[in-house]
């Protein structure tokens, strides 16, 4: 039964995430990508990681992608407004689009080479188990990664500060 | 899985719905009645005895209105809004513990859909979705003032969400744990957790006025400034379920109040009546006094409501990110201190 969830969890989640590329409407691009990210979260609930689950859900779900339609909402894109974009940038578009198309097929082969990887703990992804591992061997990379996340918030402030004369 | 506790949960999930619909229609007939006795008026009086039968009047006047969709809105979006809405209010119940197991013929049955190890965080998610319902709405109607009041909707709840989440963690060193059933167990005989976390109650119960959009935090729907708010262009049941989402989850947070400080279905003396009353009725009187707990809770909600004015947008704004925020960080660094301090000596 697991795997059969997973693939039709894993179809939706491609099919929405093509959505996201082909809607024509912004707005409507952003709630297809708040869909692809429920379908990831039904993924991690099936990988027994409860809390990344949930997580994704509140960070991603919930706050990043509101501001992403807040943003949207307000500059009200439509199809008239849109800047005509040269030949010359569609081309280099087309080749950077080829560029990543290769680059992905190339890791899925180094993928397929590899055995497939088994988790020791299967129970990893539980709170109890996951706060263990960060706040023990990973202490320093999790610490440091907060001091990341701070810097970010005080560049934003910052950044919105009126220079003062 | 046996069939037996598919019913079991079936049914327990249908009751805690129905209930929860029940409680929100009878809600409005409250607010009217409590509004009427704040302002010194009598309230519906006319329907049934004491007007008893006006949230069916009312209900049975939003399903027979016309219904208007504006030619120029995004019409899909447009029904989708007040469904997202009602359904992110409502799927917050299902990690409320309403009372402890029943046991019954030596069967368990416990009086909580689901038990997850993350409840409380789930309840969180919920609380963040139930922007998208308004945000949604407002931009489909294509209308300038839902749009604005989409926008004030979801900048406050986005602002209100950090606050509320802080001062979570700070209960969170305390009890220990996630799982909602273990953190009412947890206060059983007078270890409520408001008497350990006063300030972060505190904090949690005014971000929780602001996230259900109740006054004085009703900017969304402020009608001075954007006609009707972010339901403006609706009207019939749409409408009615965007004014019942609202009290569905004023209901829902009154039940996390409870459940998270309050001590849920606890009450003094709950051991002598598990002994006296037997395994099956003393769950029930538990849930009875829990539910006595969430409705203290909504009459709060409605008093403040009747008794506070609106707050100015900036007001709005600088009691989020100046004032609650920074309290909840000092919160937890004090509970985090005293418990360090406890555990040493």
């Amino acid at each position: 039964m697991g795997t059969s969830v997973f693939y039709i969890v894993a179809a939706l989640s491609v099919f929405f995430s093509l959505m996201v590329i082909f809607s024509k409407n912004p707005v409507h691009s952003v709630l297809y990508l708040i869909v692809t990210f429920f379908t990831f979260t039904v993924h991690y609930i099936l990988l027994n990681a409860q809390f990344l689950a949930v997580v994704n859900f509140i960070v991603y779900m919930g706050a990043i992608m509101v501001l992403f339609l807040f943003v949207l909402m307000l500059l009200n894109l439509n199809k008239d407004n849109e800047p005509l974009k040269s030949p010359l940038v569609k081309i280099l578009g087309i080749i950077a689009g080829c560029c990543l198309i290769v680059t992905l097929i190339g890791s899925l082969k180094a993928t397929a080479l590899s055995n497939p990887l088994l988790l020791q703990n299967p129970n990893l992804g539980l709170i109890k188990n996951l706060g263990k591992e960060l706040f023990g061997p990973f202490m320093l990379p999790f610490e440091l990664s907060s001091i990341l996340l701070l810097t970010a918030m005080v560049g934003a402030v910052l950044l919105t500060k009126k220079e003062k004369v | 899985m046996d069939i037996t506790f598919v019913l079991e949960k079936f049914i327990l999930v249908a009751i805690i719905f129905g209930i929860s619909l029940v409680i929100a229609m009878y809600s409005t007939y409250a607010e009217r009645k409590v509004a009427a006795f704040l302002q010194d008026r009598l309230g519906p009086d006319r329907a049934g005895p004491a007007g008893m039968f006006q949230p069916l009047a009312d209900g049975l006047k939003m399903f027979m209105k016309e219904e208007i969709i504006p030619t120029n809105s995004n019409k899909w979006l447009f029904m989708v809004g007040p469904g997202l809405a009602m359904l992110t209010a409502c799927i917050g119940t299902a990690v409320i513990p309403w009372g402890s197991p029943i046991v019954f013929d030596g069967r368990i049955i416990p009086l909580q859909v689901t038990d997850i190890n993350v409840g409380i965080l789930y309840i969180f998610g919920v609380v963040s979705l139930g922007v998208y319902g308004v945000m949604i709405g407002g931009w489909a109607s294509n209308n300038k003032y839902s749009l604005l009041s989409a926008i004030r909707a979801a900048s406050q709840n986005i602002s209100y969400e950090i606050a509320m989440g802080l001062s979570i963690i700070a209960l969170l060193l305390v009890t220990g744990t996630m799982s909602l059933k273990e953190v009412v167990e947890q206060q059983h005989g007078w270890h409520w957790n408001v008497l350990y976390q006063p300030l972060g109650f505190i904090i949690f119960i005014v971000c929780s006025f602001a996230e259900t959009n109740r006054a004085p935090f009703d900017l969304p729907e402020c009608e001075t400034e954007l006609i009707g708010g972010y339901h403006t262009e609706y009207s019939s049941m749409k409408l009615g379920f965007y004014l019942f989402a609202e009290y569905i989850n004023m209901f829902v947070s009154s039940a996390v109040m409870a459940a998270l400080y309050f001590g849920g279905y606890n009450y003094p003396g709950m051991d002598w009546v598990l002994v006296h009353a037997g395994t099956v009725i003393a769950p029930l009187i538990g849930a009875g006094v829990f539910f006595a707990k969430i409705f203290a809770f909504i009459f709060f909600f409605m008093w403040v409501r009747w008794t506070i004015p609106r707050f100015r947008y900036d007001q709005l704004m600088h009691l989020g990110w100046k004032m609650l925020t920074p309290l909840a960080i000092a919160n937890i660094i004090i509970t985090g201190i005293v418990i360090a301090l406890i555990e040493k000596f």
